[in-house]
């Protein structure tokens, strides 16, 4: 075979080979990437995928025990609330009526989380105002 | 001084401009263009010097006129982190930046006035390019990105060193990554100039490989310290998560290992040559990009620090650099051409092509993951993320082959390779890695974690195959000069540092992985809910919750809240750890709820663990404070009314203030220990997790040893002066 020819088979190996892992890195990609949803997109999902829900925590809702923690979330606008059960780190500003995001899945009505997924929104709209007023908690040295 | 300071920066833009409008008239040919640009770069170094002379003095000082100081620093701050202070800000990570790049450039400028004549100048106009890009970033994206930002009046005091980052890893961290990412300009600049004056033969690649193996070396450094902070001082317990910031360090490092390798196939054949002025792009614009990532707030981390101003400039930068050098290369494709053919596949040029490739893979995943939530935004239309299973589902398959050519590369010979010689040079290291899996099988849990096992016996295979190259390397000095087995070592490694230097990357390589395959595989982690008195078991060992602790820093202002626990093993003591967790005042809390601010703010945690060789005993602690809720919200309540009482005007009743708030935050670290809540702990057994900082530190020092000038480099260099003095003089005559 010429080595022209050669060069060119090779080449056309090579960049399908690329072609193929590129495809495959997608597809892996888009099936195990998580979409966002509120509770009440998920009052009525089957067992299964996995999902980032997000929402406010639900006033006097939260329960901790050995087991870890269970809580609930409720849409933004207070709509729909789920049940949730979680276990590992919980973020300082956890706190009934804060914004969280936690990774997992739907089981039998309740949202069982992935460990040491939750994401508590920081309550950002004070960081404003502590901008302006660097006033803040001093420790005097006794 | 923030004049002096500002006037620096101007004439270091100014200069930086004319360098390189210098160095472009010296690309015809006139020496004097040239030599005037090179002066011009180390003038520029000098005075972005003093400007970080300045900045430092000013934190030193607790010059508050300065918003970079009020900012990121107070007068409580520790020496040493005001030090440090500087590049946990915008505009201080961004002089860094210029500054080093002014270091680096003078450096590289003065190692090559003899020579590359040609390259040079277009080289130092790159160079320059980057260096005004940055000192115009500073002048004018704004005051947060101006290290020389006034506050006009100055106020009282400043808000302090963010938490998280007053930790001694992380008063190194961020330099050395910037320092990585900078010096990777260097080779670039010299690829530029050498595809824009077609000299693309390997004399850019001998003048700039050392520069990328500093690059390298800082990032190592970089990376491995941020991993090691968040493995003590991040409440989870892990050393890596994916996380964009950290991919962003990881890519232009996988980059710059490749082009290390691939490099030597050009030296050495002058094949890959499209191959390596990619890969140098490649590194330069990820490098770029992790500069971006860091500053721009585009992904959610925990290192974005919020969205900035400089973000949209540096895009514009990274889209001319890839842009601009593709197209660069691909007008150059036809100078390009290998010089030679690979002769065989089993030859030391395939392997690292292979391993090229691998790296490369490796790297596109790591960037398809880290910018998935932007992809998927704009194909979908909803952001969605890949967690931490993709990344490791994808890149532990494609670490195990290259742990296997870590032991590969340095055995296979260069063009080709017969098989009676490879049977003879495989042999042991094949037997090594059967034997260590034969083991592994028979005393270990490892039978049902084939992904673990495969790359135990691959690192048994390296690290064999390496010990075997230093012994044959030793045996044959040995025989040739004689003297003892360190002596011959120590002479041996002397005389071929890059070569043996590289070997004990690959070996320290090796044992990372192995450490990181084991404490990510054999890990027990357990999360516990525990009251003073109880007791749970975690593995083997029994973990009781002894007394709670609490202590108060009026310096770093900070209140600890700990814990004693009591560890044993088969009835018998093993250790008193006292995992502790910080809570600081926060200025980002709100202002009507300053106790409360205190514990959503930025608190860190202080791992309680054992070291040991076969693994740690890691827990961290995390109080929970839903006891005190009542005590916390009824305190600041009293604090809100006593502060709407004072003028606000009054300095004195300001502070009185805030000493109520201080004693109010001790009266609830006290209430703490006198009537203990139960508290969160997680417990971790990582088998063999410091082999990572092991190995880390073996490939450093290998790093280091493949730097360090060897005695011949040096008279091969002055020789080389002579020379080409006299072919100057020569063509003068």
């Amino acid at each position: 075979m010429d080595p022209d020819r050669k060069r060119k088979i090779r080449l056309g190996v090579a960049l399908g080979a690329a072609v193929l892992l590129a495809a495959a890195l997608v597809y892996t990609s888009f099936s195990a990437s998580t979409e966002a949803k509120e509770p009440s997109d998920l009052v009525n999902a089957s067992s299964g995928e996995t999902y980032d829900l997000t929402g406010n925590v639900v006033a006097d809702s939260v329960q901790r025990s050995d087991s870890g923690l269970r809580f609930a979330i409720e849409d933004r606008d207070g709509s729909a609330s789920l049940p949730v059960r979680y276990t590992g780190t919980v973020p300082d500003p956890f706190r009934e009526g804060r914004e969280v995001i936690v990774t997992g899945r739907m089981e039998d009505g309740t949202f069982v989380a992935e460990r040491d997924s939750l994401v508590t929104k920081c309550p950002s709209k004070f960081s404003d105002e502590a901008e302006e007023d660097p006033e803040h908690v001093v420790i005097d040295d006794e | 001084m923030i004049v002096l300071g500002s006037a620096c920066l101007i004439l270091a833009l100014v200069v930086a401009l004319y360098s390189a409008g210098a160095a472009l008239a010296g690309t015809r040919g006139d020496r004097r263009w040239v030599d005037s640009s090179r002066r011009a770069v180390y003038a520029v170094a000098a005075l972005l010097t003093v400007a970080v002379v300045i900045v430092e003095a000013a934190f030193l000082r607790s010059d508050f006129s300065f918003r970079l100081v009020a900012d990121h620093s107070s007068t409580t701050t520790p020496t040493g982190y005001k030090v440090t202070a500087m590049w946990s800000s915008q505009g201080g990570s961004l002089l860094l930046w210029a500054w080093v790049l002014s270091l680096a450039s003078s450096a590289v400028l003065y190692a090559t006035r003899n020579r590359l004549r040609e390259i040079v100048p277009w080289a130092t106009a790159v160079l320059m390019g980057f260096g005004a890009f940055f000192c115009g970033l500073m002048l004018f994206a704004g005051t947060d990105a101006n290290p020389f930002a006034r506050l006009d009046p100055a106020p009282a005091g400043g808000a302090g060193l963010m938490p998280l980052l007053r930790h001694p890893a992380m008063v190194i961290h961020p330099p050395m990554l910037y320092s990585g990412y900078v010096f990777f300009t260097i080779p670039f600049a010299f690829a530029i100039g050498a595809l824009i004056t077609r000299r693309l033969d390997a004399s850019w690649i001998r003048s700039t490989r050392r520069f990328a193996l500093i690059a390298w070396t800082f990032l190592t450094i970089g990376i491995a310290l941020g991993a090691r902070w968040s493995y003590s001082e991040l409440g989870w317990g892990g050393y890596w998560a994916w996380d964009p910031v950290e991919n962003a360090s990881l890519m232009p490092w996988l980059l710059g290992t490749a082009f290390l390798h691939s490099i030597m196939v050009q030296e050495r054949r002058g094949m890959l040559k499209v191959w390596n002025a990619s890969l140098i792009v490649a590194a330069c614009s990820l490098a770029l990009l992790g500069t971006f990532m860091v500053r721009s707030g585009i992904l959610d981390s925990i290192h974005a620090f919020g969205a900035s101003t400089v973000g949209p400039p540096i895009l514009v930068l990274i889209a001319c650099v890839v842009l601009g050098s593709t197209g660069l290369i691909v007008s150059r494709l036809d100078d390009l051409r290998a010089e030679k053919k690979v002769d065989s596949l089993f030859s030391r040029e395939s392997i690292f092509l292979v391993n090229n490739l691998l790296l490369v893979g490796l790297c596109a995943v790591i960037f398809w993951g880290t910018f998935f939530p932007l992809i998927s935004e704009a194909v979908t239309g909803t952001r969605s993320s890949v967690g931490p299973p993709f990344f490791n589902r994808l890149a532990t398959p494609l670490a195990i082959l290259l742990v296997l050519f870590t032991g590969i590369g340095p055995l296979v010979a260069w063009r080709r390779m017969s098989w009676e010689s490879a049977r003879r040079i495989f042999r042991w290291p094949l037997c090594a890695a059967l034997v260590a899996a034969a083991v592994l099988l028979a005393f270990t849990d490892a039978r049902g974690e084939r992904f673990a096992l495969a790359l135990f016996a691959f690192a048994a295979f390296a690290l064999a195959a390496l010990t075997q190259e230093f012994a044959k390397g030793v045996s044959a000095r040995r025989a040739l000069a004689g003297g003892s087995v360190p002596g011959a070592l120590t002479a041996m490694v002397s005389r071929n540092r890059r070569r043996y230097g590289g070997y004990m990357v690959h070996a320290g390589i090796a044992v990372l992985l192995i450490g990181v395959a084991a404490s990510s595989t054999f890990q027990t982690s357990r999360d516990l809910f525990l009251s003073p008195g109880e007791s749970a078991t975690v593995g083997d060992y029994e973990v009781s919750y002894v007394e709670p602790t609490q202590s108060v820093s009026g310096g770093e202002q900070r209140l600890t809240l700990g814990a004693v626990l009591e560890v044993t093993r088969d009835g018998q003591h093993f250790a008193t750890l006292r995992p502790s967790r910080n809570y600081y005042s926060s200025r980002d809390a709100d202002p009507t709820a300053p106790v409360r601010g205190f514990f959503e703010g930025e608190a860190t945690s202080e791992v309680g663990r054992t070291d040991g060789l076969g693994g740690d005993f890691w827990t961290a602690t995390q109080p929970d404070l839903t006891r005190l809720d009542p005590v916390i919200e009824r305190t600041d309540h009293r604090l809100a009314m006593i502060a709407d009482r004072i003028p606000a005007g009054s300095p004195q009743a300001q502070t009185q203030l805030a000493a109520l708030q201080g004693s109010a935050i001790r009266e609830i670290a006290s209430r703490y220990t006198d009537d203990p809540p139960p508290a969160n702990f997680r417990v971790n057994v990582n088998p063999l997790v410091n082999w990572i900082w092991i190995g880390w530190l073996l490939a450093l020092s290998g790093a280091l040893v493949a730097l360090w000038p060897s005695a011949a480099a040096r008279r091969r260099k002055v020789a080389d002066v002579y020379a080409a003095r006299l072919a100057r003089e020569l063509s003068r005559a």
